[in-house]
């Protein structure tokens, strides 16, 4: 369980800004004040990440989202530094639109579709950890059902069906729905990377992050970055 | 030039003698473009002429009230070095023309008004009126209003925690959509709307100005008709990115020291700030609107002047500083543009390419506009009798229950809250559902509560007792979650103010608000008055809309609902009393006997602020377990609710002294109903203010149980409660 972790080291985090991102304080909040870590934020027209740890790419209407989910975002300068940073092996997280993006971006695959009742949804829900075994969600046993809430209109993950065999196959099914509020293929909530190293996911974890939000679930999800960071300090020393 | 004739005045609802008082001022003729200004300064919506008189009746201070009524918002002091700015508006009108962007524009208006004094705007609550659903266009409109609240809201980033919908035929014509905001700040980093210091720039940011929304104002002061669709084109479009990028770079250019004065571009857009920004700071302004950022080209400048085109800001600069402004709003992508300077002469002077177009005191129209002493009756219109009709013995008593728990005004409001972002920013301790919303502030160890409340049934039986009610309840639900009642902000929706029997409704419903804030120490620091809601001469219920907030210490929230088995279940306050006359307000009245007659439920302020100081301190003391207050439906539909958690309940009521369905059903006001496992504290605190407590029975199982007249399953009832809204609007 994360409480035997040592936290001897501090990681920072960077979480993007863009027009239109409303979820970026929560982000910064969950990370510094509820987790305990640094955090900081990295300005959409920024062509470097910096020396973050571990970048967020927060919820929120990025430049309004008038065009599609997250269409416009991935032409920012910020995203340009976000794929070089991921592309070495740096730690991205995208949450709600976040996510929106990191497909539009092509650092996730598939993309996310009007919900089945088109209409947007705010509600707490359960989502079983599919996989332990990434730098997410490594103090999360697989199996393991946790609350996060979710908050948006275009939700519904769709992909080929080869693309989620595969996905399957590789274990890069991070959470999944356990009751389906938006017709998300296969119950999908949220995904990994090739490389493990980028998580896109519709819910909120850090909603779930504070007691007086009625729930710390998602402290688990911010804890396994920070362990995966620890341990990998660990064993580049 | 074209003169101006008597039909032109008619189109723009400028009277005989207004006319006379216009000429009086301007000394001379006004133009075409003047006769604009001053149709929209002058008309009801911007100038409260009706209402005026009568609002200076309202309580407006406390130690806590920083600003009063007059600015963009009212403000209170919360302590510790922080202040919150509040108020709530209507957006009646356009929401039933075009009800998805009438609603939107609605919050988007509102969410300036708090920003615009350097607020960060953290809650948002909406308190909506239609017609039943089993209307087609109400079920349309309901849809409508409930996306655009949700689109804007949810895309600016501010979250929907709460509010009230409610279902009248008197609404079906006229759907009320009255927004509340609330906004945190430095209590020493206010913002006014006031055009200092000669020579300084006046500044224009924000969004382009368009043909959208000319004359809204005038639109929103007029009774419908049947061509009412065709002002369509009056309706303003909204854009709650460009809102969220004004929102971030107005309080970021506020940082910077070099704005003096500031204002939104709301109804009546560029005229009303420039003169009102003149006319507080007793100042003139002179601009030129060949300098203002256009969206189209070829536009006139009464179209100008008057367009409503929304995100749009005026700010006055410190002279020499103009830059660090400018660089903020480059920085987020937005237009601004210097398009004039204050002047000393107290005039709005408005120019095209240099040449004079309109020339008015500021003063003329945003304070010497006429004030009416409408005629009054005695008695305010009153669309039922006193007389109760004659009523059978109820049938089934378990079978009303499931009518009220089902019906149009007490089912779950899911499936609109669940549309709402109720949690972004992370501070909604309890949010939609619960008696009032708890937002906490993060820089401070308090939290405010704040609460909507409006009852058109009791206010069409007795506007003075209805609006004492809603001010009753709305402190109670406060109370309810643990927070000291503070401050208050009214929206006053009625009919035609020139009917004297509506006049009557307004007069009475003002002074029983008076009476009412006066008492709870809970001072009107702003808010808004919607007239003329009546189609085709019909008028709404009488519908003061009343938004208080409260402040408490940040805590864990108190569920409404059971916790668990065995605790112990209070009617705090007691069972009341109620007669044939006073229970044709209730929803029983109107869902079983589908009737509406005599006087709404009896009050006693002086005993309901003991039971409110009662139950506060049972809350922030946790000498209780669960807490719901009882309103509409009465006790039996409070327990329900308070079973909807999956603990259900047997309670015996006290000694019968009502009809059973009086007693089950009625709803006399100051009580609450709690569950406790310390029956001494809840005792002793009950001794303490002097409030009666009965304790009705013991939490546990799976049903309802009330003495020999209710039993039911607790989750069927919940299952009929939570379906009823989708099922009524066919989307399950």
């Amino acid at each position: 369980m994360w409480q035997t972790c040592s936290y001897w080291s501090s990681m920072k985090f960077g979480v993007v800004v863009f027009p239109g991102s409303n979820c970026d304080h929560d982000a910064w909040y969950a990370t510094s004040r509820n987790l305990g870590q640094e955090a900081e934020f990295i300005w959409h027209d920024s062509s470097s990440v910096g020396d973050v740890d571990c970048v967020i790419v927060p919820g929120g209407f990025s430049y309004g989202d008038y065009l599609r989910c997250g269409a416009i975002a991935k032409f920012s300068p910020v995203m340009q530094a976000v794929k070089k940073y991921a592309a070495d092996g740096g730690l991205v997280a995208g949450f709600c639109n976040g996510f929106q993006i990191l497909t539009e971006s092509g650092l996730l695959p598939g993309a996310l579709l009007m919900n089945k009742g088109v209409k947007y949804i705010c509600r707490p829900v359960g989502l079983a950890t599919a996989t332990a075994n990434s730098p997410f969600t490594n103090q999360l046993k697989a199996g393991e059902v946790v609350t996060y809430p979710i908050a948006h209109g275009e939700g519904l993950y769709y992909a080929d069906g080869r693309t989620l065999d595969m996905l399957e196959a590789e274990d890069r099914i991070a959470f999944r729905y356990t009751d389906n509020p938006n017709g998300s293929l296969r119950n999908i909530a949220g995904i990994l990377s090739e490389g493990r190293n980028v998580l896109g996911m519709m819910p909120h974890p850090e909603r779930a992050s504070d007691p007086l939000m009625g729930c710390t679930d998602g402290l688990k999800l911010f804890q396994s970055i920070v362990a995966h960071h620890s341990a990998s300090l660990t064993t580049t020393k | 030039m074209s003169a101006i004739i008597p039909e032109i005045l008619a189109a723009h609802n400028i009277t005989p003698g207004e006319y006379e008082r216009i000429l009086t001022i301007l000394g001379r003729e006004p133009n075409i473009t003047e006769v604009g200004i001053f149709s929209v300064m002058w008309s009801e919506h911007c100038s409260y002429k009706s209402s005026r008189l009568h609002l200076r009746k309202l309580p407006t201070e406390s130690k806590m009230v920083l600003v009063g009524p007059g600015e963009n918002a009212g403000i209170i002091d919360i302590g510790d070095g922080w202040a919150i700015a509040f108020k709530i508006e209507s957006h009646n009108h356009p929401s039933f023309i075009e009800p998805f962007q009438g609603a939107a524009t609605g919050v988007g208006g509102i969410l300036r008004d708090i920003f615009t004094m350097g607020a960060r705007p953290i809650a948002v609550m909406d308190a909506i009126r239609f017609g039943p659903l089993n209307g087609a266009r109400s079920r349309r409109i309901l849809e409508g209003v409930v996306s655009g609240i949700s689109h804007y809201g949810n895309c600016f980033g501010v979250p929907t925690v709460g509010g009230e919908t409610m279902f009248e035929p008197s609404y079906a014509g006229n759907p009320l959509v009255n927004v509340f905001a609330l906004g945190i700040f430095k209590h020493d980093e206010v913002f006014y709307g006031r055009a200092t210091g000669l020579g300084n720039p006046v500044i224009y940011v924000g969004a382009k100005t368009g043909k959208d929304g000319i004359k809204g104002a005038t639109m929103a002061s007029e009774e419908f008709s049947e061509t009412s669709e065709e002002k369509r084109p009056n309706v303003q479009v909204g854009d709650p990115f460009m809102e969220k990028l004004l929102l971030e770079a107005c309080l970021e250019a506020m940082k910077t020291g070099a704005i003096v004065g500031i204002q939104d571009m709301g109804a009546a857009g560029l005229t009303c700030s420039t003169c009102e920004m003149g006319s507080r700071a007793h100042t003139g302004i002179e601009i030129d609107l060949a300098l203002v950022p256009r969206r189209e080209s070829g536009m006139t400048p009464y179209e100008t002047m008057l367009s409503e085109s929304q995100e749009r800001m005026l700010l006055v600069a410190e002279k020499g500083r103009e830059h660090e402004i400018y660089a903020v709003f480059k920085k987020w992508g937005l237009d601004a543009a210097e398009i004039g300077v204050v002047t000393g002469d107290g005039m709005l002077r408005v120019k095209e390419n240099g040449k004079v177009v309109a020339e008015i005191s500021n003063r003329a129209l945003a304070d010497e506009a006429p004030v009416y002493n409408r005629p009054f009756d005695a008695k305010p219109y009153r669309p039922a009798p006193m007389e109760a009709p004659a009523m059978p013995p109820a049938a089934d008593l378990n079978v009303d229950l499931r009518t009220l728990l089902t019906s149009d005004d007490l089912c779950s409001k899911r499936w609109i809250w669940e549309q709402y972002d109720y949690m972004v920013r992370t501070n909604t301790v309890a949010g939609p559902g619960h008696d009032a919303a708890i937002v906490r502030i993060k820089e401070t160890n308090s939290s405010v509560a704040m609460a909507l409340d409006g009852n058109g049934r009791y206010c069409a039986l007795d506007p003075r007792e209805g609006a004492k009610l809603i001010v009753a309840e709305c402190c109670r639900n406060l109370s309810t979650v643990g927070a000291l009642p503070v401050a208050a902000t009214n929206n006053l929706n009625f009919g035609n103010p020139e009917k004297p029997a509506i006049m009557a409704q307004i007069v009475e419903a003002v002074e029983g608000l008076a009476d009412a804030c006066r008492f709870f120490e809970t001072p009107i620091t702003g808010g808004n008055v919607s007239l003329y809601n009546e189609t085709l001469g019909e008028p709404i219920y009488p519908t003061p809309v009343v938004g208080i907030v409260g402040l408490m210490k940040t805590a864990q929230p108190k569920p409404v609902t059971f916790a668990r088995a065995g605790h112990q279940v209070i009617l705090l306050g007691g069972l009341g009393t109620c007669d044939d006359t006073h229970f044709g307000g209730t929803q029983y009245a109107k869902q079983v006997l589908n009737a509406l007659w005599g006087l709404p439920p009896r009050l006693d302020m002086e005993y309901e602020r003991r039971v409110q100081a009662a139950i506060r301190e049972m809350v922030t003391s946790n000498a209780v377990e669960s807490a719901h207050d009882v309103s509409t439906g009465g006790v039996a539909v409070a327990l329900a609710r308070c079973c909807f958690g999956g603990v259900g309940v047997e309670v015996a009521l006290p000694a019968r002294t009502m009809r059973p369905e009086l007693a089950l059903f009625h709803e006399a006001p100051s009580r609450v109903l709690v569950s406790t496992s310390d029956l001494a504290a809840v005792e002793h605190i009950a001794g303490k203010h002097r409030v009666p407590f009965h304790l009705l029975g013991t939490t546990g199982g799976a049903r309802l149980k009330i003495g020999d007249l209710i039993d039911a399953d607790i989750e069927t009832l919940r299952q009929d409660w939570e379906n009823a809204l989708p099922a009524k609007l066919g989307v399950r």
